[in-house]
Order: structure tokens, then C-alpha cells, then sequence
């Protein structure tokens, strides 16, 4: 076990902290596959602790059952490996048990939109504040091969050798639809923007949702190959950045614009149209978010990565905090509350027994 | 002149429609008892659906309270008065009035539609079917609408304040004091001093008809009890555990968290609770059970104690959690208030069908400690002791409770912090001498170190984890150790456990064991046959796992041992096969507690067997008392 080692000053130099990435690698071995997606990601948070400025005993990682739900087990801070698709639950738990407390949590397309739907979608809605990553893969590993949630329609698997009926999630518009207040989606293969948006996610205040396409080499290799590989990236994804107009090609030379309420993709090339007629991205806008969420289910249309939507919405834990000092307040006399049991026990029905009637 | 006369025990009960203000009018009875310095044991009694079909039997809501001059152990088996507001409350009620009994009823509802509706071919009050009771009828709604006619009300407010007349006329029969009931409407109807002149109108009319009626030519006075002196309050067993588990809270002096989603009959411990925030109790309504108990399991983790309650169907969704709980060796007290189930049952009557499901209901080897309250006052001080337990060895503990106790209530002798055992929790805090799973060699309680403390970072999880280390370990030889370490851990607080009483002869023909809110019964009975001299003990036990350490010697001491249980045979199991005794069950599965009659009638039965079986023959078969 590691102790405090130095202080160093790291990122942009106005987070001071007092441990390194080599604080956070814990003794065992890192046990996923070679060349899983989930190194990158591993990678990148412990890359970015260090900077945030929070001590590593106040950090705590807390994950479901799935492949990426190992990940505590890699970080040396606290951890709690729960149970499949509650981790969001516990989380939520020991956020409000204890606000001083970076609790992340480590979730995968299974344990948070299957088994965990329910917990992932009142999550968001409560706004603790929580940063979620979501490894999607879209795939069962740590079983071995089964369809999941997010899993494509007619995907051949071990569970659908006839391909997958049905239609999956869109986590992202999943997590817009339960009122998330931060809304982002990256790629493990884009270690610069990964980082990015971890640090996005992580200085988000409230629940921060952050999709992850993660590369399963075993199971579902090559699902997000489309949007990653060097020759194909440039047409098939479409970065978002606020306040900057959605531009995408290998030259620059394609561009979405809103048609009323459908995205549509305009050369700039063709004369016809230029740079003042692309969409202008705005990430406080939740319609809009929604709109250009609902451009992943269109194969015909670059998949959108990115902070699609990021607002201010009081925290669940603060309200709560505030209404326990506001009933503290509110039986405190000329000296503030005290919890004591004489207080607890004290009831306007109670009554006297003398000695001996 | 009317004659009063002296009674040492009365059991009284007023019934009527769901939305007539029955558990209203019940509560202010018991607390005026209650301040006549009674003793008194509630039993309240209600339809699940929020507004039943009015008039009919299924929408009667009733409320049973027994009070008296000596030990009251139960709410009574058979009422010497009830008061029925509607003839579906007097058709459900009626085979709970004692032969010569008074019965008040409200004419008013014995109209043609409501005879109908209670399924009453004929006016009961016309025919011979009450002939042995002693009949008080009158029209209770139209005589409280002549005391406010003055008041500008309402048709429907008018109609509403019949259930304070009738407590009026109540407390007049059996000469209880009106101040507090008088004060609770002033305040309760504060904003409405219509409504509060209205109720308190309506309740002297109730008491100064009494008095002036020549059909009440009796009444009756119900001398204070012996109590114990000091302050008194009345406590339902959902209140009681709330403010057991803050209690808890304040002595470890951790916050309180309680995960929560509302289930018929544990919902009033979540809403209690939630009345209680300046304690720094953080209440979470989860989105379902599971989330209710995992967030508490997570509120643990962070050093928190940490507390969930449900029923039956809930506690299954919390199972998985349980094993989490087990494995990680967390603290964490589970309140199980029982209903009458499988499924969804019915929801708003007692059953103890739960035992089971509370010791054996997990994947894995998962032993969990299991205590059950007595009485609605004892879910106070059941909680507390689940808190200190769990927080001592670092275990969920689960603690039964039923719908009988939750709803129930009784007065409670406001406990002092000397009364209540010392709660101490070390969390770890150096890195030298930590490991997540190195042991207190006597507790076995595993070392607990909480986020934010420098240096002793550590992971826990559902995997099996290392002994000592706590790293992630699939040894053979260390999960055997393992799930002995957690089985010993949990045996061991045997130590905690106080010496299993025995009520009556320490050793004797007959021992009576029971558990959970049966307890006013049987003891009930058991000291109504010890006063015909009938051997018989009693004993009623608050933790089942592990027992108490004089259990089997107790059992030795006794020829036959009856298991008396409200379900088809949960705890004669557990005991026949822990202590290899045969022993003899008495179950009752209806959703209605025992009544005390039925437990003697069952003992007198057994030992006219008994006798029978051992002695020489006879010319005839004796005859059951």
C-alpha cells in the first residue's frame, strides 16, 4: 500500500493534490482481455484523479457485476463491487450518506439499462451527484456472449443465433428521457476526448452520464469500428462542442443543419451551402440534445459524440441536507437543536405516573 | 339514580365504515384510558382498499382496545361492548361480543339499504338474534346533527360528526375524562374552529345523552393500575421502531440513513422517520426495495447506520442485497413487518409466515441474526438492539415485526439513556494494524475502516475475498474458512443475548414458546390456567437466531412443549430440530391474532390427552373444561 508521496502540481496548475497515477494501481493484476477497451478507460481515470484536486480517501468507486464492473478492484481508492444493475442504488446511498465523498460509478449496457434500468432512470432524475460511466459494448462478456439492451436489431449472438428481435436503447436518449442534467458520450479509442469528457463529467455538478463505446475484442469486436478507425472516423462521427457549428468529413467538408425538427446532412462544398447554415450546437438546451441524440438510431447519419446536453439542476443530497437543517431550524429555541434522546422521546401525548395513586 | 359499578378489566370496540372516523374515535379512547392510568393493549383493524364499498361487511374498519386495573397482556378475545355504527359493522363484529355484553348501535345505519349491503335478511334489532345481549339503539347520526344545528355545516359535515358522539356516550358508560379528547380537536380542527365547535358539540351531546337516557342505567369505572411511576407515552410498533432506530442512531452517534418504498403494513416507519429529520436522519424513497436496501447498503459502506423496513413481498426483492450484506459484512438492520401472504395476501392483517424467509431465504451460506418484538412498545427496544448488534458484528440483522404490532399500541415508560446499552463504534484509522479482513478475535467482527480515512483504502465486493486481506480470493480452503468465520460470527452473539425467562415454574408438565406479537395471548392464558393451579410455563422468544444459551436446558425441564405460532409450523421446525424434542403446534393462519380463549382451550384439551394416554385407564373419557 502506497502513502503520501509528494505534492505535484499537474493538469492546468491550479489543482493541487497529494497522489499520483501510481497511488491508484492496487497490487493485483489487471484481468481483462488483452486488448479490452476497458485499459483505455482505466487509463484515463487514473490519469485524471490526480488533477482533480480531491484527496484519494475521499474518492470511491462503486460498480454492478459485468466485465467493467471490476474496475474498483484495479483503483486503489475505495471501492464496493455490488450486485448486477444496483450499483446506481448503493451509489446513490453513499452519496447521500456522504456528500464529502467522489463516488463513481462503473456500470456496463447490461447493469445499468437491463437488469439496473430502473435504478439508472431514477438516478438521473434525482440528480445526485454521481458520475456514471457507462461502458457500452453491446454485449453480455462476463457471460460470454449474450444480446444486450443495446445491442443491434438482428445482431447474431449466442442468445440470438437468428439475430436479436427487437429494437435497442439509445442510452444517450435513454438518459435525456429520465431528465439526466449531464449528458455525454465518448469513445474508448479517443484517448484525447475520453479525457476530455471524463474531466467534463467529473467537474459536472449532479448526475453526469457518460457513454463510453467500448470496443468488446472477444465478443462484439469491432462494434464501434465505424466511428474509430482513422479512414472511416471522419465521415461516420460528428463531434459536438458548444457554441461551434456541427462539422464533420475528413475535410471539413460536410455539416448537419436543422430542417424544422430533422437533422440533415448539407455539403459545404456543393455551392450551395456554407458554414452560417450548420447547426450551432448549444449543450443547455435539451431539446436540442434530444434531436441530435435521435441521429444515432439513423445509420445514414453521423453518430454524435460528445457533451449533448450539461445544465444546472439543484442536487438531490443538497435539497435533502437542506431539509434537515430546516427541521432543525425549526425546533431550535434560543440554542439550536440538539439530537438527543430526551428530544427524540418528547411527545405532546405523553403523560405522568406518580408514585402510588 | 344510575349505578356505577367497578370493573378491573373492560374490552370495548367500535366499528363502522372505513370513512366513519373509527380508528379516530379508538385512538382518543385508548389515550384517555391511557391517562386514567389503565393499562391498555389496541388492536386496530381495517380494510386494505383506501374507501371501501360503504355499508358493506369488507369496508368495515374497527378498533379493539383493552383496558384495566391489572396486567392487560393482550387486546382482548371477546368484547363486553361494541359499538356498531352500520349493520355490516355489527354482522362482522357480533361473534366477538361476549354473551350479555352491550351493544350500541347506530339506527341509523340499520336502514333497509345497509341492512342489505351488511347481507341482513332481517333487522337484526327486530329478531331474537340479540336477545342475549344487552341492546342500547338509538340514532347516533341524527342525534349528533341536532347537537349542531346551530353551526352552519354542511349536509356531509353534519353527517360526519357522529363518531364523536358516539365516543361521547363511551366515555360517559365507562366514566373516562373528555379534557385531552376536547384539546386534540381544538387542535387538530384549528383551522376550521367550525369544525372543532362541531366535534366538541357533538361529543358532550354524546356524554350528557348518556347521562340523561333511561336506557343506560349502568356504568362502569375501571380503577387506575399499579404502574410503574415515570413518564408514559403510546407508541405503535412502527413509531416505536423508528424511534428505536434513531435512538440507536444518537447513542453510536452515526446518522441515521433508511432506505424505504412504501408497503402496507411498514410504510408508517419510513413517514415516521421522515418527521424525524432534525435528528440528521436521511430518508431515501427508493424506487423499489431493491433500491431501498442497496442505498442502504451503500450508506453503510460510508459509515453510516443504516436501516431499511418492508413486508413479506418486499423483503423477497431484498433477498439478493442480503447476501451482499453477508459477504461484505456490512452492518445494516432489515425490519420485516409481516402481513398475511403469499403474493400480495392481505395486506392490512398479521400472519408470522416469515420466519423462514428471515432465517433461511438467501443464496449461499448466509446466516443473518433474527430478533422479534413481543408488543408494539417492545419494537422499540427490538431495533435498538438490532442497531447495536449490527454495528457490533458488522452484520445485517433482521428484526420481525407484524401488521398486529405495527398498528397496534400500547404505553410505553419513556426509557432512559441508562436503560439503553452503550452503542460504540471504532471505525479503523491506522494503516499499520489494518486490513479489511482481519478479525476482533472475539467478536469475529471484521475491521471497518470508511472512506475518507487517509491511507486505508480498501475494496469490498461480493466476490469471496481473502481472509485477513480482504483481496479477491476462489481458495478452496479459504472460502471453507470463510463461511465458517461468518456462521461463528454470528453464533457468537449468543453472548449479547440475555437468559431465555421462563413465565411461571421453571420445570414443570407444559411449556408454552412463542415468538413475536402473539405474546399478549398466550401469556394471557397462561396465567389464567396457572391460576387453576395447571402447571404450564411460558416462554416467549425475542431472538430466534441464534437462541438464547439456556434454551435447551429450559426445554429439558418440561414434559410437552407446546409451539404456538401464527402460521403452518415455522419455529416447532427450528426447535424440534435443534434441541431433538418432539413438540406439539398450535397455529392459526386467518390473518387474526390468537385470541387467549383458544391458546387455554388447546392446552386443557392437550392435557385431558395427555391424561388419558398416561394414566390408567378410565370408565369414561374425562370432559374437557
Amino acid at each position: 500500500m502506497s502513502t503520501l508521496i509528494e505534492t505535484v502540481t499537474v493538469g492546468d496548475g491550479t489543482h493541487e493534490c497529494a497522489f499520483s497515477i501510481k497511488d491508484l494501481k492496487p497490487a493485483g493484476d489487471v484481468r481483462w482481455c488483452a486488448g479490452c477497451g476497458n485499459y483505455s478507460v482505466l487509463s484515463q481515470v487514473q490519469k485524471l484523479l490526480p488533477e482533480l484536486g480531491v484527496p484519494r480517501e475521499n474518492i470511491a468507486f462503486i460498480s454492478g457485476i459485468g466485465c467493467s464492473s471490476r474496475f474498483p478492484y484495479y483503483m486503489n481508492t475505495y471501492g464496493f463491487h455490488t450486485i448486477h444493475g444496483r450499483a446506481a442504488a448503493v451509489a446513490s446511498g453513499l452519496k447521500v450518506a456522504r456528500p464529502d465523498l467522489s463516488v463513481w460509478v462503473v456500470t456496463g449496457d447490461g447493469d445499468a439499462l437491463s437488469i439496473g434500468g430502473n435504478h439508472t432512470i431514477h438516478l438521473l432524475r434525482r440528480n445526485i451527484d454521481l458520475n456514471v460511466l457507462l461502458f457500452n459494448n453491446q454485449i453480455y462478456g462476463l457471460t460470454k456472449g449474450q444480446y444486450s439492451p443495446t445491442s443491434q436489431h438482428g445482431q447474431v449472438t449466442k442468445s440470438s443465433p437468428a439475430g436479436m428481435p427487437g429494437y435497442p436503447f439509445d442510452p444517450v436518449s435513454l438518459a435525456l428521457g429520465a431528465g439526466a442534467s449531464f449528458v455525454a458520450r465518448t469513445l474508448d479509442r479517443d484517448l484525447r476526448h475520453l479525457g476530455v469528457m471524463l474531466r467534463r463529467a467529473a467537474e459536472h455538478k449532479g448526475t453526469s452520464f457518460l457513454e463510453i463505446y467500448q470496443n468488446c475484442v472477444v465478443f462484439n469486436d469491432g462494434a464501434f469500428e465505424n466511428f474509430t478507425d482513422k479512414a472511416t472516423k471522419p465521415e461516420n462521427t460528428l463531434f459536438l462542442e458548444h457554441g461551434k457549428p456541427l462539422i464533420f468529413g475528413a475535410n471539413s467538408e460536410k455539416a448537419i443543419r436543422l430542417d424544422g425538427v430533422e437533422p440533415r446532412v448539407i455539403s459545404l462544398g456543393d455551392g450551395e451551402h456554407s458554414v452560417s447554415d450548420a447547426l450551432v450546437y448549444d449543450e443547455t438546451n435539451p431539446n436540442l440534445a434530444f434531436i441530435i441524440a435521435g441521429m444515432s438510431r439513423n445509420p445514414d447519419l453521423p453518430r454524435p459524440v460528445g457533451v449533448f446536453l450539461a445544465v444546472e439542476r439543484p442536487c438531490f443530497e443538497e435539497e435533502l441536507t437542506t431539509q434537515i437543517q430546516a427541521d432543525a431550524q425549526k425546533y431550535s429555541t434560543d440554542k439550536p437543536f440538539e439530537p438527543s434522546l430526551e428530544a427524540l422521546f418528547a411527545s405532546e401525548d405523553e403523560w405522568t405516573v406518580a408514585l402510588h395513586h | 339514580m344510575k349505578q356505577t359499578y367497578n370493573r378491573t378489566h373492560a374490552v370495548v370496540r367500535f366499528a363502522g365504515d372505513s370513512g366513519d372516523g373509527i380508528q379516530v374515535i379508538g385512538s382518543q379512547f385508548a389515550t384517555a384510558s391511557a391517562l386514567a392510568h389503565n393499562q391498555i393493549r389496541t388492536m386496530p383493524d381495517f380494510p386494505s382498499e383506501i374507501r371501501a364499498p360503504e355499508g358493506t361487511p369488507s369496508g368495515v374498519s374497527s378498533f379493539q382496545l383493552h383496558f384495566g386495573t391489572g396486567e392487560v397482556y393482550s387486546a382482548g378475545d371477546m368484547c363486553d361492548c361494541l359499538v356498531a355504527m352500520n349493520a355490516a359493522a355489527l354482522n362482522v363484529c357480533l361473534k366477538d361480543v361476549r354473551r350479555g355484553g352491550t351493544i350500541i348501535v347506530n339506527t341509523a345505519g340499520f336502514t333497509e339499504k345497509f341492512l342489505r349491503l351488511a347481507g341482513y335478511a332481517e333487522n337484526p334489532l327486530e329478531t331474537t338474534l340479540l336477545q342475549s345481549f344487552n341492546v342500547v339503539a338509538l340514532d347516533i347520526t341524527r342525534l349528533a346533527s341536532l347537537a349542531v344545528r346551530e353551526l352552519t355545516l354542511s349536509t356531509k359535515e353534519t353527517e360526519r360528526v357522529k363518531n364523536f358522539f358516539a365516543l361521547g356516550l363511551m366515555y360517559w358508560l365507562f366514566s373516562r375524562p373528555m379534557a385531552q379528547t376536547v384539546a386534540w380537536i381544538e387542535e387538530k380542527f384549528a383551522k376550521t374552529p367550525i369544525l372543532a365547535e362541531a366535534n366538541k358539540l357533538a361529543l358532550t351531546a354524546g356524554w350528557n345523552y348518556a347521562d340523561s337516557t333511561e336506557t343506560l342505567t349502568e356504568r362502569y369505572m375501571v380503577e387506575p393500575s399499579e404502574l410503574i411511576s415515570g413518564r408514559y407515552r403510546s407508541l405503535t410498533g412502527n413509531v416505536a421502531a423508528a424511534l428505536g432506530l434513531i435512538a440507536a442512531s444518537i447513542q453510536a452517534r452515526l446518522p441515521l440513513f433508511f432506505g424505504g418504498y412504501p408497503i402496507t403494513p411498514a410504510s408508517d416507519i419510513l413517514q415516521t422517520l421522515v418527521q424525524h429529520k432534525r435528528f440528521g436522519v436521511q430518508v431515501f424513497q427508493a424506487e423499489d426495495e431493491i433500491a431501498a436496501i442497496a442505498s442502504a447498503l451503500g450508506a453503510s459502506f460510508g459509515g453510516n447506520l443504516a436501516a431499511t423496513a418492508t413486508s413479506g413481498p418486499g423483503m423477497s426483492l431484498k433477498t439478493e442485497a442480503l447476501g451482499l450484506a453477508v459477504m461484505a459484512e456490512l452492518p445494516l438492520v432489515v425490519i420485516n413487518v409481516q402481513r398475511a401472504g403469499p403474493s400480495t395476501g392481505m395486506p392490512t392483517k398479521t400472519e408470522q409466515a416469515d420466519l423462514f424467509q428471515a432465517l433461511y431465504g438467501r443464496h449461499g451460506e448466509a446466516p443473518i441474526p433474527v430478533l422479534a418484538a413481543e408488543s408494539p412498545a417492545d419494537c422499540f427496544r427490538i431495533s435498538y438492539e438490532a442497531a447495536r448488534i449490527a454495528l457490533k458484528y458488522r452484520t445485517p440483522v433482521i428484526v420481525l415485526s407484524d401488521a398486529m404490532l405495527a398498528n397496534g399500541s400500547e404505553p410505553w415508560k419513556i426509557a432512559t439513556t441508562d436503560e439503553l446499552p452503550p452503542i460504540q463504534v471504532n471505525f479503523s484509522q491506522n494503516a499499520s494494524d489494518f486490513a479489511p479482513f482481519l478479525r476482533d478475535e472475539i467478536t469475529l467482527a471484521r475491521d471497518w475502516a470508511i472512506p475518507g480515512t487517509k491511507g486505508l483504502e480498501h475494496r469490498l465486493g461480493g466476490l469471496e475475498k481473502q481472509s485477513g486481506t480482504g483481496a479477491i480470493s476462489q481458495d478452496a480452503q479459504n472460502h471453507a474458512q470463510m463461511v465458517a468465520f461468518r456462521a461463528s460470527k454470528i453464533d457468537g452473539i449468543v453472548r449479547e443475548i440475555p437468559p431465555q425467562e421462563v413465565f411461571g415454574a421453571e420445570a414443570g408438565k407444559i411449556l408454552v414458546i412463542s415468538w413475536g406479537s402473539t405474546f399478549g395471548a398466550i401469556r394471557e392464558a397462561v396465567a389464567h390456567l396457572q391460576k387453576d393451579d395447571i402447571t404450564v410455563g411460558h416462554a416467549h422468544l425475542r431472538y430466534i437466531h441464534p437462541f438464547a444459551a439456556n434454551l435447551g436446558e429450559i426445554i429439558n425441564h418440561f414434559e410437552h412443549i407446546i409451539v404456538a405460532e401464527l402460521n403452518a409450523g415455522q419455529l416447532i421446525h427450528i426447535l424440534q430440530d435443534t434441541f431433538c424434542k418432539k413438540m406439539e403446534h398450535f397455529s392459526k393462519i386467518n390473518g387474526q391474532p390468537f385470541k387467549a380463549e383458544q391458546i387455554t382451550v388447546f392446552i386443557r384439551e392437550m392435557l385431558a390427552r395427555k391424561e388419558v394416554s398416561t394414566s390408567p385407564p378410565r370408565l369414561s373419557a374425562p370432559i374437557a373444561a
